[in-house]
């Protein structure tokens, strides 16, 4: 597959230029986006855990979640 | 009567998609500027960002969004909207659909910029928003560049920048 490109569009000539990406910088791009990737991951690991307390500590006090939220409202 | 000139046509011709969409040289010569845009991403995100004249300082937004199950909002410092391109996860070969209008772009006051986005999907999630955006600066806009934030735009995908008369 061909690098990505970088489409610039002169509006006063109306000359458009599709530069592709350099190695390097379709390297940068995959690591941005496997940082990004990480990143999400750990959002959903933290949010599962917390769904997992939240269900935990309704079993504890023997509520139900719509119970919770009308204590809380 | 406002009239609209289409300034500036970009589309991604190529496989292997393209990482930005750069309208340069904007003339002074309307009132507001408009970009139309339907896009897609190489990866799972929902949102790109904007840059005028390539500043990323000075800049305030305000989002009110969707997704399908729940709304909410968000604050920052870069310009973006949820839903103005399409994840990858969604629907294949579906494009989400951008409006974004500048009013008064060669002013020497702040500029604003309001965003209406959503996506497409034959599913449960599709992220929509409004979008309230300032770039507290003087200078006329001359270049507008937006950018999925992760990923590239695909094939197809395209923008259209439209000066404003009479508006």
């Amino acid at each position: 597959m061909p690098n990505p490109t970088r489409i610039e569009v002169n509006c006063t000539t109306g000359e458009v230029l599709e530069i592709e990406l350099t190695d390097a910088e379709v390297a940068e791009l995959a690591y941005q986006a496997e940082l990004a990737a990480d990143a999400k991951a750990e959002e959903d690991r933290i949010a599962a855990q917390r769904a997992l307390d939240k269900a935990a500590l309704l079993e504890r006090l023997g509520i139900t979640a719509d119970e919770a939220a009308l204590l809380l409202a | 009567m406002p009239t609209y000139t289409q300034i500036g046509t970009a589309q991604v011709a190529g496989v292997g998609g393209a990482v930005s969409f750069d309208f340069t040289s904007i003339p002074n010569t309307y009132t507001d500027l408009v970009v139309v845009t339907s896009t897609r991403a190489s990866l799972d995100v929902v949102s790109a960002s904007v840059k005028l004249n390539g500043a990323t300082a000075n800049r305030t937004n305000r989002m009110l969004y969707g997704t399908g199950s729940g709304v909410a909002s968000e604050t920052g410092t870069t310009i973006y909207a949820y839903g103005n391109v399409n994840a990858s996860a969604r629907t294949a070969n579906t494009f989400a659909s951008t409006t974004y209008y500048i009013p008064n772009y060669k002013g020497s006051t702040a500029k604003s910029l309001s965003i209406d986005a959503v996506e497409e999907n034959n599913g449960t999630t599709a992220f929509s928003s409004i979008v309230a955006s300032l770039w507290n600066d003087t200078a006329a806009i001359t270049q507008i560049t937006i950018t999925p934030d992760i990923g590239t735009f695909v094939q197809y995908s395209t923008a259209y920048l439209y000066g404003v008369s009479n508006a």
